[in-house]
């Protein structure tokens, strides 16, 4: 009898399918468990034709092969080795399907990815040497930025930096944590590195309008239930700025306009919870950082930039 | 005494120099010089550009887009000052929700140590229904080197030194499986495996594994290496079947 499991095999786990180590990364992680050889020699095969596929992709991409050298190449494959007829058969029919399915939306994501690529590849990066060669053996970046995951407000776009220019964290609402090892060690690291490391001279928490986030913090009811797993938990960092906007309560505003006011104050937390950093205070008190915040309004075209004053005097007495 | 006779050769030859021409062609280089690095105007200088040359360029386009965002990617990239897909895929205001982390690590799903990844994963999935997830690795990455000289008896940074252990399994299965590889090769082993590593971290988050059950939701890993100036997919496959009953 035989019996078969496909499963997925993520990457990561221990077990390779065979005993072939290959130059280039292996393109099926599956792992077929079968009492017979068939399978095992089937899995051989399927495995073979990735690499050999693999390698003519890469080909493909190194020396932009056309369509026609593909498939000429494809065909000498198979005349050369027949025992592959039915495993090109196959692949060639996830092929069909996942090209059909691209289609059927008009939205491809590799080939987005990749005239994007060779766009940049001809209009920047061939036509920038210096450069890109500097780039490559370091970076010295003047700017730390936090902004937001949010798709309309990245700073390559809203304040045109170039590669080498901004070292960028981007998390749901731009929020900077306070110093904690434990919950909140990727902000952590990004800084310590940004500071420690690169040795910026300049840290900038950029806001947006109509961002998502903050929305979510303004509408957590007064006796804080929670519906999300993480968002909600998240953007409760930014607790401060909304108890301030609330408070204060010498205007009627409406809802967008409470929030607007969240935004710029969720950004003053973040400058504040900067300075929880010691690596941050330090660089600070010698001069060696300055931190800004700033606030991008995507519905009118403005934006704010202001800075946060800090020293310490000498001893008062 | 010959100090003398030189004063008196030297001195009448300045006099001489310093006219108008001359005096110009002192004093341009000098004007030349860099600037100090001024950021506020910077950061002026650049709003502006983008103002001017996309913001009120298409005015539809942004209008649009301020109502609402649908943006088809969430991406992952690395902090790295010359890695930012905007630049390197050419991408649209509007088209991919970012994540920007110290070598674009994707932790596995835990509420305490790693909020801040959960709940970008968690909006991106629930809230905006993108469609593609990718993690994006790229040569000389900082991140990975530490990693990779982990542990390290002298110096220890305890932010980073705790983040990049996120890609701890990566670094033990490339040692295991190339235990002779050094230097530029280790590292551009491990920061492809790290994208491995993550993705497989991704499938720890149920809205992720749903997704992808759904068709819904495609998973991508890419390398963008800009000593060369290209970049390849790190292709993975998700291929879930029945399992079929044994019958005696």
């Amino acid at each position: 009898m035989f019996i078969q499991t496909c499963m997925v095999s993520y990457p990561s786990s221990s077990s390779s399918p065979t005993n072939f180590t290959p130059a280039h990364t292996p393109i099926t992680h599956s792992i077929v468990t079968s009492s017979t050889s068939v399978s095992h020699r089937y899995m051989l095969l399927v495995y073979q034709f990735d690499r050999i596929c693999f390698e003519v992709v890469e080909d493909m991409e190194t020396n932009a092969l056309t369509f026609d050298d593909a498939i000429e190449g494809l065909k000498k494959l198979l005349s050369e080795k027949s025992v592959l007829h039915t495993v090109a058969a196959e692949k060639i029919k996830q092929l069909t399907t996942a090209l059909e399915a691209g289609d059927a939306n008009g939205f491809n994501p590799v080939t987005r990815i990749r005239e994007g690529f060779d766009r940049f590849r001809k209009e920047k990066y061939e036509t920038n040497p210096t450069l890109y060669g500097e780039l490559a053996k370091g970076q010295s970046p003047k700017f730390l930025v936090f902004a937001c995951s949010d798709s309309r407000v990245c700073p390559s776009h809203i304040l045109d930096f170039q590669p080498g220019e901004a070292f960028v964290v981007r998390n749901i609402a731009n929020m900077v944590p306070p110093y904690d090892m434990i919950k909140h060690s990727g902000a952590g690291a990004a800084i310590e590195y940004a500071v420690l490391h690169l040795k910026v001279e300049n840290i900038v928490v950029i806001g947006h309008s109509c961002c998502g986030g903050i929305k979510g913090l303004m509408s957590i009811p007064d006796d804080g239930t929670t519906s999300s797993e993480f968002i909600e938990p998240w953007v409760k960092l930014g607790l401060p700025a909304k108890n301030k906007v609330k408070a204060d309560r010498s205007i009627n505003l409406e809802f967008s306009d409470l929030c607007t006011k969240c935004e710029k104050e969720a950004v003053n937390v973040s400058l504040g919870n900067l300075l929880t950093y010691p690596f941050v205070r330090e660089a600070l008190v010698n001069k060696k950082v300055s931190i800004m915040g700033a606030h991008y309004d995507f519905v009118n075209g403005a934006f704010e930039l202001w800075n946060l004053d800090f020293g310490l005097s000498s001893s008062l007495i | 005494m010959s100090k003398d006779l030189n004063k008196e050769a030297i001195e009448p030859r300045l006099v001489e120099e310093l006219d108008q021409t001359n005096l110009e062609k002192i004093i341009t280089p000098v004007l030349q010089l860099p600037l100090t690095f001024d950021p506020i105007q910077r950061i002026n200088d650049g709003f502006k550009h983008f103002k001017i040359n996309e913001f009120n360029k298409h005015p539809e386009y942004f209008q649009k887009l301020a109502e609402k965002q649908k943006p088809k990617f969430l991406m992952f990239a690395c902090s790295d000052s010359r890695v930012s897909p905007t630049n390197i895929f050419n991408l649209r205001p509007g088209e991919a929700f970012m994540a920007r982390n110290i070598a674009n690590m994707v932790p596995a799903f835990d509420k305490l140590k790693h909020a801040g990844v959960g709940a970008i994963i968690e909006y991106a999935i629930l809230a905006l229904e993108v469609e593609v997830i990718m993690v994006i690795g790229h040569s000389r990455c900082g991140g990975i080197s530490r990693l990779i000289s982990l542990p390290d008896e002298e110096t220890s940074y305890d932010f980073i030194d705790r983040w990049v252990s996120i890609g701890e399994p990566a670094k033990a299965k490339v040692l295991a499986e190339h235990p002779n590889a050094t230097g530029q090769e280790l590292q551009t082993l491990v920061e492809k495996e790290s994208v491995m590593n993550s993705l497989g971290n991704l499938l720890s988050y149920p809205y992720v594994r749903l997704g992808i059950a759904n068709k819904k939701l495609k998973v991508l890993g890419g390398y963008y290496d800009f000593v060369c100036g290209k970049f390849q997919f790190l292709d993975v496959h998700h291929h879930i079947e029945q399992t079929t009953n044994i019958q005696e």
